[in-house]
């Protein structure tokens, strides 16, 4: 049976164990906010031209690590029926899309395989490939999303007609526009991915001016931003090629 | 995360509360954007939500592996009895009840806001997964209802999530100083006689 003592030792020894308590309740609320100003103060990444703090670029590529190690090109993306898809589908983004600047008699594909090793494309070449359809929501990094019904072909099955096999081992591949004001860099697995296609209609007509005419990638396992409009270049890469967005501050991955 | 969330959501802010055709709230008002400086941040809101989310995930996992090995949970657990007697708390709490309802460590009211807080603590983290990876978790999308539904839930989550918060700083306000202090310090001194019951059981 212990003995219950209320005395000035009981009182003093509460006293002290308040206190100490406080002592490390302050220490941690001043060390977050310490740690906290730290982080919001660090330079911005220009590693690839980032506009966030280093060490949150760090926890994104940390990020990167995490989701393509989830990545699998057997997970397929929704598809739809095409009557669900919107008769209109909502556009965003011009960059890289001055009409004035294109001629569109004169557009071809230029896939670059190897310094001085270089593919030109038309149209009419890529559409002797087998065409399929995408219907997917396609999603926006801003949060919206639509189902919208895409066609074009496979980029898998354009790298195989076209031998470009070596090249799709390398790690990325880099997506320009014509007048290089637009240009993204995609991971290799993503490229490959079954539903990911070079597409040239929108609802069963040949893609709209502001949709990227002649030519653009859909790929379902990114957000709109990836999805480039109007291809002009492509180019394969082991090292991460730059990317629009990812300079503005943008996850690189930005996989879904 | 509710900051970093807010730089996110402006960029499609569609929510509202409707009656009928009539707007009767629509999230947020644009002055609410200007005064918390939100407006065109959602590189930077994406980037803190997505090194955030792992320090609350592993905060909350490591609370929840405490609770339950310490066997504090059997404090914060409802029993059958706390659904009812929650109704008393609140009718006290909001002055038209006198009598106080039974208080032990933790009362009715808590037991349940304390573990519901829980639950939806992993209802955003799943639903949050459901928005951020709906092809590579897709699973965990359809568990949420779809794409849409996922994200409604997980805006909702945190508009309850403030909620929480307002009461329970007013109440930390209302319950005064010495429970403020026992918050911090994690103990509290009770009366001889209570002390004196604890140690005959022991």
């Amino acid at each position: 049976m212990k003995t219950i003592i209320v005395d000035e030792t009981t009182e003093k020894r509460f006293r002290r164990r308040s206190i100490i308590a406080f002592i490390i309740f302050f220490t941690c609320v001043g060390a977050a906010w310490i740690s906290w100003k730290w982080l919001y103060n660090q330079p911005l990444d220009n590693s690839i031209r980032g506009g966030i703090q280093k060490p949150l670029r760090k926890v994104l590529d940390m990020n990167m690590n995490v989701y393509s190690g989830l990545y699998s090109t057997q997970h397929l993306v929704k598809e739809y029926p095409k009557s669900m898809a919107a008769p209109k589908a909502r556009v965003n983004g011009n960059v890289g899309m001055d009409e004035d600047l294109f001629d569109t008699a004169t557009w071809k594909l230029t896939v670059i395989r190897a310094a001085g090793d270089t593919l030109l494309l038309t149209l009419n070449d890529l559409k002797k490939l087998h065409k399929i359809d995408v219907v997917h929501n396609f999603k926006c990094i801003e949060g919206w999303s639509q189902i919208t019904w895409w066609s074009g072909v496979r980029f898998s099955e354009f790298a195989e007609k076209y031998k470009l096999t070596k090249e799709c081992q390398m790690k990325f591949a880099s997506l320009v526009t014509p007048d290089e004001e637009y240009y993204v860099g995609i991971d290799m697995p993503s490229m490959m991915h079954p539903q990911t296609i070079l597409c040239f209609e929108l609802n069963g007509k040949p893609l709209p001016m502001n949709q990227g005419y002649p030519l653009r990638l859909i790929i379902p396992v990114k957000y709109g931003v990836k999805n480039i409009k109007r291809i002009g270049t492509i180019s394969f890469h082991n090292d991460r090629p730059a990317d629009y967005w990812a300079e503005k501050g943008y996850d690189y991955y930005t996989g879904l | 995360m509710i900051w970093s969330g807010m730089l996110i959501y402006w960029a499609n802010d569609v929510y509202s509360i409707k009656v009928g055709n009539t707007t009767i709230f629509k999230f947020f008002p644009e002055s609410f954007y200007k005064a918390l400086n939100i407006p065109y941040r959602l590189a930077d809101g994406m980037a803190f939500h997505f090194s955030f989310m792992w320090l609350f995930m592993i905060n909350g996992l490591l609370y929840v592996l405490y609770t339950g090995l310490s066997g504090e949970w059997r404090y914060l657990i409802p029993l059958k009895k706390s659904w009812k007697e929650a109704w008393l708390v609140v009718l006290h709490d909001l002055r038209l009840r006198k009598q106080a309802p039974p208080q032990l460590k933790y009362n009715a009211a808590q037991r349940i806001s304390y573990t519901i807080i829980i639950i939806m603590g992993f209802g955003s983290m799943i639903s949050g997964f459901a928005i951020y990876k709906p092809v590579q978790l897709q699973w965990l999308t359809m568990l949420c209802g779809g794409y849409e539904s996922a994200r409604i839930i997980h805006f909702i989550l945190t508009i309850l999530f403030v909620l929480f918060f307002l009461v329970h700083i007013i109440q930390v306000i209302k319950a005064g100083w010495n429970n403020f202090r026992a918050m911090v310090a994690g103990f509290e001194i009770q009366s001889e006689k209570i002390n004196k019951d604890e140690n005959n059981n022991s």
